[in-house]
């Protein structure tokens, strides 16, 4: 067997003392594309800002975390900075935010071009002009001198790409990177990550609370909920036959575009508070199926049914039945 | 037959409305005219949802402002109940503003922090001076009661409630006068989406309920065809398509309406990347001659540039503005 890319093993983080990460487990082969989803607060975007030493200092991360085999999870930082932007990027929901808006987009290349390529002058010029080609941003030689307020949200993001491009990384973690951005220029930003990502053959980790832009870029996703993966599967098969009940839970409550109209069926209750977590299953309070044993001992991610699926749950639905939404 | 649905008496009736705002570029410039909303028509009858939907600057916040009377259109009229709205800010207005309320996106904005949540409900009430002020902390139990939410609730601040709680607060305080049209300008973005369902069958409850007219006004083509019987699709402040929910994401007939569905993403359906639309969002500030849609538009001819097309029904429930499906242009397409 060969290594994964990129593992993360036990990973647990605590904010002050209060755990918000709980035993978190996965692993990126080369040229993959993983989705994680869940809703706010359920530790998704943590769990990998943490791999990447990206959190204050009152958060503690233990575990491991590897890249190509090598520990990553609290290392120097004068190690993380070989790997930062180098061999694993990443961009952020918010692309104005991470731009420093008095600077021009050619010169925040630059930056980047030098820190990680070493290279300066023209050849950094063509090289980020180069760049903007890549990612779609017509006109690329003189939007160099422009500044980020002089460009739309969406190619602000496709600034972001490049500057992410611009270390030729291994691997590309996008969080949330469309969920600021109109729906027209939302599917322009996905379909430039999946193009990247071909092309290159580089891995990415798409973090959304969007299952529809998960579905579109990706071939695997986990499903996180109360700082837990519940559920780990390839996109179709989780899609077309969840197992977790948070999972179905989460697809029977969107609406859809065409076809018969159906009530939404929402999933009663909230997310309990990190510091308030039940004994047993986090999701118990929610799940029609809970049962004393739910309420006593905590379900493992294992697999289930020899397949590649994995569940969390003590009562996993059954898996290729047709579910009621099919029958219309 | 006729439809009496689509002939009944139309609780809102906004024709032909137009708003200008000003901006400046620079601080020394001089402020250049940014048309928002341009020439838009459209009815809401008692107990019907229109859906908007569109783009960031595409008009469809400043059409819910219009409809509110919080926005005075520049050109055009808004009927309300059969009344031109009255100036604003006259008593008149204020008095007709208990029939209208709006919900927003962000609950926590629209809350006093500092007011328990009964308060916030009840300084409606007297307001507006409704029911006995005795009969009145009542009235505010049963409200909450109505949004799904209990009597431990009443006596919190917004900060001890989660999103979804706090979006029902705001639903029951607009809901306190009793209003016959509700404005809801994005209530379920901020939300998670098990959260959302709540809202959203709570919404198309109340509605049901008490037959109240809703603008249901979104971003989100698939929540916005969950609550509404109607569907307007906004681009650079004009509607360029109008239809049945059902019938418009099913077969959208307008360019625009054909790239917004096909970027669209679901679980189960994945992007339609050869519909991809190229380009940005436009700019109001630089609207284009002719069709406002043109310069993104796959399907563009030279009359595009030029001449800006007008709405036209092609079936009784389907409107519209696309020089592509005029009947002229049909019948020079064809073999």
């Amino acid at each position: 067997m060969t290594m994964p890319l990129f593992d993360i093993e036990n990973l647990n983080i605590a904010f002050s003392g209060r755990t918000v990460v709980h035993d978190v487990g996965l692993t990126l082969e080369r040229g993959e594309a993983l989705g994680v989803v869940g809703e706010s607060g359920c530790g998704k975007s943590v769990t990998f800002l943490a791999s990447l030493g990206l959190l204050p200092g009152k958060a503690k991360a233990t575990g491991r975390v590897r890249l190509a085999g090598e520990d990553i999870l609290n290392v120097p930082a004068a190690a993380l900075e070989r790997i930062r932007g180098r061999r694993i990027a990443m961009i952020f929901q918010d692309p104005s935010s991470a731009l420093n808006p008095v600077l021009r987009i050619g010169y925040q290349l630059g930056e980047a071009l030098q820190l990680h390529r070493g290279l300066t002058g023209q050849a950094a010029r063509q090289e980020a002009k180069r760049l903007l080609d890549d990612v779609g941003i017509p006109d690329a030689a003189n939007r160099l001198n422009a500044y980020p307020h002089e460009m739309s949200g969406g190619q602000n993001q496709r600034v972001m790409i490049a500057m992410a491009l611009a270390g030729e990384p291994d691997m590309l973690i996008a969080d949330e990177p469309t969920t600021a951005l109109d729906a027209t220029v939302q599917a322009q930003i996905l379909s430039l990550i999946d193009a990247i990502r071909r092309d290159r053959g580089m891995s990415v980790v798409l973090v959304s609370h969007d299952l529809g832009a998960v579905a579109s870029v990706c071939e695997r996703v986990a499903v996180m909920y109360a700082g837990r993966i519940v559920e780990m599967n390839t996109t179709e098969a989780i899609f077309d036959h969840p197992r977790h009940p948070y999972t179905r839970g989460l697809l029977s409550a969107l609406p859809e575009l065409t076809g018969p109209k159906r009530r939404l069926v929402p999933i009663r209750g909230s997310v309990p508070e990190p510091w308030n977590l039940p004994q047993g299953c986090a999701f118990q309070a929610r799940c029609d199926g809970a049962t004393t044993r739910c309420h006593q001992s905590l379900p493992e991610l294992v697999p289930i049914d020899h397949s590649s699926q994995r569940v969390a749950c003590h009562h996993p639905l059954p898996g290729a039945v047709m579910d009621d939404r099919y029958v219309a | 037959m006729t439809d009496f649905k689509h002939v009944s008496f139309a609780l809102l009736a906004v024709d032909q409305v137009r708003k200008r705002y000003f901006a400046r570029a620079g601080f020394l410039s001089t402020p250049k005219p940014v048309d928002a909303v341009v020439d838009v028509s459209f009815t809401v009858a008692r107990g019907e949802t229109l859906g908007i939907v569109g783009e960031s600057g595409c008009g469809k916040s400043t059409t819910g402002r219009l409809a509110l009377g919080l926005e005075t259109p520049d050109g055009g009229n808004v009927r309300f109940d059969g009344e031109p709205l009255p100036q604003q800010g006259s008593p008149a207005w204020r008095a007709m503003r208990r029939r209208i309320q709006l919900v927003f996106q962000d609950p926590l904005a629209a809350l006093d922090r500092r007011l328990p949540v009964t308060a916030q409900i009840r300084e409606s009430l007297d307001i507006h001076a409704i029911g006995e002020p005795k009969a009145r902390d009542e009235r505010v139990l049963s409200l909450l009661t109505s949004v799904g939410l209990t009597k431990d609730h009443a006596s919190r601040y917004p900060h001890e409630l989660s999103g979804g709680q706090r979006q029902r607060v705001v639903i029951a305080r607009a809901l306190a006068t009793g209003p016959d049209l509700l404005v809801c300008d994005e209530p379920v973005a901020a939300l998670d989406v098990s959260i959302q369902a709540q809202v959203v069958n709570l919404l198309m409850d109340l509605q049901a309920e008490l037959g109240l007219a809703m603008i249901f006004i979104s971003h989100d083509l698939k929540v916005v065809r969950q609550v509404s019987h109607r569907v307007a699709v906004m681009y650079l402040g004009t509607i360029v398509e109008e239809a049945d929910a059902d019938v418009i994401f099913k077969d959208p007939r307008h360019p625009y309406t054909q790239a917004l569905v096909a970027s669209s993403p679901t679980p189960r359906q994945k992007m339609k990347a050869p519909l991809l639309l190229t380009g940005e969002p436009p700019d109001p500030a630089a609207r284009p001659s002719g069709c406002p849609f043109h310069p993104r538009c796959p399907k563009v001819i030279d009359m595009c540039r030029t001449v800006t097309p007008t709405a036209r029904q092609i079936t009784p429930h389907h409107s519209l503005a696309c020089h592509l499906t005029e009947p002229a242009m049909l019948e020079a397409m064809a073999p």
